[in-house]
């Protein structure tokens, strides 16, 4: 490709980029290093002195911790499961169970309260009991519920992350350290654990980071008064309305996410032992003794337990009126109620969502394409840095995508508060970054050899595009696109601070709801919850149908 | 034969629906050299891995010096093994690799660092205890999986085709090499391949295997003097198998009638050994040449016979006929073999 075409296609996402996010993160920084102008770190010092600020990070650390801690103990057994044995149903089940990691973070929130919450499943199931008829699940008050939450959450990425690695360990590593001596414990532990330590701390760090950065869990399951630094930069936005507080407290989690990016490439990079891996086919084996059979049963019956009573409890919630169950929920989404504390039916939100997935799919599509054919086609150290930059809205997060929007583009030189383009624009921002991961690795690794085979066969450079790059390109545009219209349908944190009333997506419909009282809210926050994620795991039952095997980067 | 030190009784082992050893008795003196030869999936890994305590049998009993290890977790067997790709620590270094069974077995650091040195010596890899795993040749692999294996002083070594991934070069060379060291440190081993002739050049006695099932037990010199089956025939090398049925001293076989006076009536299986066939102007089969290959000191004729059988001879002192040419084999009845049906 030449260099005037690479040109010509990195313009318009640069624009994209400098407006929309480097503008905004700039606008932050203005706000909380220099509200008058110039440099003025009182803004900062304001809020580090603020007594509830240590108490904040504390509980926004203490929480992570305790989600990658948990994710870790229910991970890692799912892991061993899956890279050690073959059992029935088990392709099947491992797709399945990666569907928790696919789903909107308002849905999981939603399934938790459906099984936990005050108006859940259990609790309903308590209420009738004969027993103890006061015995009640409150998890209401402490955040618990999150880190379960959490942990449903990230459960996949644990054990797809560690569980890829340790297919590919020859199990005859382990069964040499048995031979020379060591127990089955020792072995693991001497061999095969040093082995898979730079996978689990890698989970661990992604899983650390989603959770540091989990909005809607702690704003729809945390207990009140606990908020973490996302949360409470939201509160001081929109509800305290003191705007230096809230940029200050971006820019420390800001520094904090990325101390925490740096550690981790630190960790990866020494942590990694090159090692001869061997094919995935080999590794798995029916489980043979007692011991094995009741433990790969115990562990995959748990994990259907955990993974899928959430989301059946959404489902039998949302038909679920007084003791019985009826459809009156999903009737009430065609209409508009006061009591909702909606200006529109719920099934606008649902029509809304939908326009403004398409209209993401485009822009992230189009852009994400751009971006995809520079890096993927050319080397140095130009594509180089774009690829960083595209990344950056990635590390930082969506609830600081949202804040940015709110604060830069709602005065002119760019007023967009008005335009209904905003919504779609902060999503295709938090899309980008995996739309260009679908897409650049399956352009590069298009072997050049397919190239110069067609060439030699006659066809001109033009024609060479056509028929061997243009339909692989095509295909990961595709996957791009549905990554786009998922990750807009589900997304949360940022169309929070910019959702206008009259235009809300499903997402920010489920929030309203779940906070108005009354069954019947509840109920049609249940069937609006129950309808994305049948949309969310469609749109990735489509993706996984269209990926190139080998390729996949997420 | 001396009192055994590993004794395998009726030992069978499953894989989901698929028994990989049916039944199997075998037993072996202390210092014997045995070799566990068979085509893939005859079941010899299996039998290395459940006398290893890695695959837990189905049925049968193994003993040990008399006890009974069958239910003996691997790690308190106090065996060596040594797999087929080596198996090697690549976290560790070739020193590190070597100590583990060292350290396992609570050896104290001074004395695993003397033993680490001369068991590298021993291997011809003196001073690499500081090496990376990851750099080392094929071969060198292979001596430093031979020095972790031996380090703790196994009471049995097993070895899972220990040659599978080395060039042919090494495949020839080594063999002896191995011998020389189990002969030297005086090892009872147990050697799984599925070459005979490396199973013949190291080992004192060859077991072979068959669909799971012991085949063949002895010697290299009577299993080569007198294969007990026509698949141990094939399996050795020889060429010229087949079933064939005697009537009246006249042995009907797929190459035509070979006369075979004084043996029994009835189906058995006829070895035409390398020495048995000879071109000759009134031999009593007929055929063409359809290849010859050359092979140094000899070239290997293949024919198919008018009974359209095909027949591989060699030829060692004449110049061989050329492909398409109609020759006349003559069978040397002295020099064949009637095995069992």
């Amino acid at each position: 490709m030449s260099r005037r075409v690479a040109v010509a296609l990195s313009i318009p996402p640069l624009v994209f980029l400098l407006v929309f996010f480097v503008w905004p993160v700039i606008a932050i920084l203005a706000t909380g290093l220099a509200p008058d102008g110039w440099l003025d770190t009182a803004g900062i010092a304001d809020a580090w002195a603020r007594p509830w600020l240590l108490d904040t990070i504390v509980f926004t650390i203490g929480l992570a911790t305790a989600i990658t801690a948990c994710s870790l103990l229910v991970g890692l057994p799912a892991a061993w499961v899956f890279a050690r044995f073959t059992f029935p149903g088990r392709r099947v089940l491992r797709a399945l169970f990666t569907i928790p990691f696919v789903l909107p973070t308002v849905v999981v929130a939603a399934a938790f309260l459906a099984l936990l919450g005050p108006r859940g499943a259990i609790n309903q199931l308590l209420a009738g009991n004969p027993w103890f008829p006061d015995a009640r699940v409150r998890l209401d008050d402490s955040a618990v519920a999150v880190v379960i939450a959490g942990v449903f959450f990230n459960v996949a990425v644990v054990s797809r992350l560690v569980g890829g690695l340790w297919a590919h360990i020859d199990p005859r590593m382990e069964e040499a350290a048995r031979a020379l001596g060591a127990s089955p414990w020792r072995a693991f532990r001497e061999v095969t654990w040093p082995l898979l330590l730079p996978a689990v701390l890698s989970a661990a760090s992604i899983v650390f980071l989603f959770s540091v950065t989990s909005f809607a869990l702690v704003l729809l399951l945390g207990a009140p008064g606990q908020p973490t630094l996302e949360v409470e930069i939201w509160r001081q936005t929109a509800i305290m309305l003191n705007l230096t507080v809230a940029a200050a407290l971006v820019v420390i989690q800001m520094v904090g996410i990325g101390v925490l990016l740096v550690v981790h490439a630190r960790w990866q990079e020494r942590l990694t032992v090159a090692q001869r891996l061997s094919p995935a086919s080999d590794v798995a084996r029916p489980a043979r003794t007692r011991r094995e059979r009741v433990a790969v049963a115990g562990i995959v019956g748990g994990l259907c337990l955990f993974l899928g009573l959430p989301l059946l409890a959404l489902v039998e919630r949302s038909f679920a009126s007084g003791s019985g169950y009826s459809d009156a929920a999903w009737q009430a989404l065609l209409h508009t109620s006061q009591r909702s504390g909606l200006s529109v039916p719920p099934v606008a939100a649902l029509v809304d969502s939908l326009v403004f997935a398409t209209a993401t799919l485009l822009i992230a599509g189009t852009l994400g394409a751009m971006i995809a054919i520079v890096i993927g086609y050319r080397t140095g150290w130009l594509p180089r840095a774009f690829d960083a930059l595209v990344m950056l809205p990635l590390g930082t997060s969506a609830v600081i995508v949202g804040f940015g929007f709110l604060i830069a583009l709602d005065q002119p030189p760019i007023d967009l508060r008005a335009s209904v383009l905003l919504i779609p624009i902060a999503h295709s921002l938090v899309a980008l970054p995996f739309v260009v991961r679908a897409m650049a690795p399956v352009i590069r690794s298009i072997d050049p050899r397919l190239r110069e085979a067609a060439a030699v066969l006659g066809a001109s450079p033009r024609r060479v595009w056509q028929e061997v790059d243009a339909p692989l390109v095509a295909r990961a545009a595709l996957v791009g696109a549905g990554f786009a219209f998922a990750i807009s349908l589900g997304e949360f944190g940022a169309t929070l601070f910019i959702a206008r009333p009259d235009t809300p997506t499903v997402p920010i419909a489920i929030d309203r709801l779940l906070s108005q009282p009354g069954a019947l809210n509840f109920g049609q926050a249940m069937a609006l919850s129950t309808i994305l994620m049948g949309l969310s795991a469609a749109s990735m039952l489509v993706i996984e149908r269209w990926r190139t095997p080998g390729s996949q980067a997420f | 034969m001396a009192a055994a030190l590993l004794r395998l009784d009726a030992v069978t082992v499953c894989y989901a629906e698929r028994t990989a050893l049916d039944s199997a008795d075998l037993s072996v003196a202390a210092g014997e050299i045995v070799a566990l030869l068979g085509p893939s999936g005859s079941g010899k890994s299996s039998l290395l891995r459940a006398v290893a305590g890695l695959e837990p049998p189905a049925s049968g009993r193994i003993e040990f010096e008399g006890r009974d290890i069958t239910g003996q977790p691997t790690h308190e067997r106090g065996f060596g093994l040594m797999f087929q790709d080596f198996a090697l620590f690549p976290h560790r270094d070739v020193g590190a690799n070597v100590a583990f069974g060292l350290r396992m077995h609570g050896w104290s650091p001074a004395s695993i660092s003397a033993r680490v040195a001369e068991m590298l010596e021993l291997v011809g890899l003196p001073g690499s205890a500081r090496r990376s795993v990851n750099q080392l040749s094929g071969g060198e692999q292979q001596r430093v999986a031979l020095a972790r294996a031996l380090a703790p002083e196994p009471r049995l070594l097993m070895l899972d085709e220990p040659m599978g991934s080395l060039d042919r070069a090494l495949r020839e060379r080594l063999p002896p090499e191995l011998r020389a060291i189990f002969l030297r440190l005086g090892l009872t081993v147990l050697y799984v391949t599925h070459d005979q002739e490396e199973a013949f050049s190291v080992a004192d006695r060859a077991v072979i295997l068959r669909d799971g099932r012991i085949e063949a037990d002895g010697t290299p010199e009577t299993l080569w003097s007198r294969p007990p089956s026509g698949f141990v025939a094939t399996f050795l090398g020889f060429r010229n198998v087949a079933p064939v049925t005697l009537h009246g001293g006249v042995a009907s076989t797929p190459w035509g009638e070979v006369t075979l006076v004084g043996q029994p009536d009835g189906p058995a299986t006829l070895v035409l050994r390398p020495g048995s066939l000879a071109l000759a102007a009134d031999g009593p089969i007929r055929g063409i040449v359809t290849s010859r290959r050359f092979k140094g000191d000899h070239a290997l004729v293949s024919v198919t016979t008018d009974a359209g059988a095909a027949l591989e001879l060699e030829i060692r002192d004449a110049w061989p006929p050329e492909v398409g040419a109609p020759v006349h084999v003559a069978v040397d009845v002295t020099k064949v073999d009637l095995l069992p049906a």
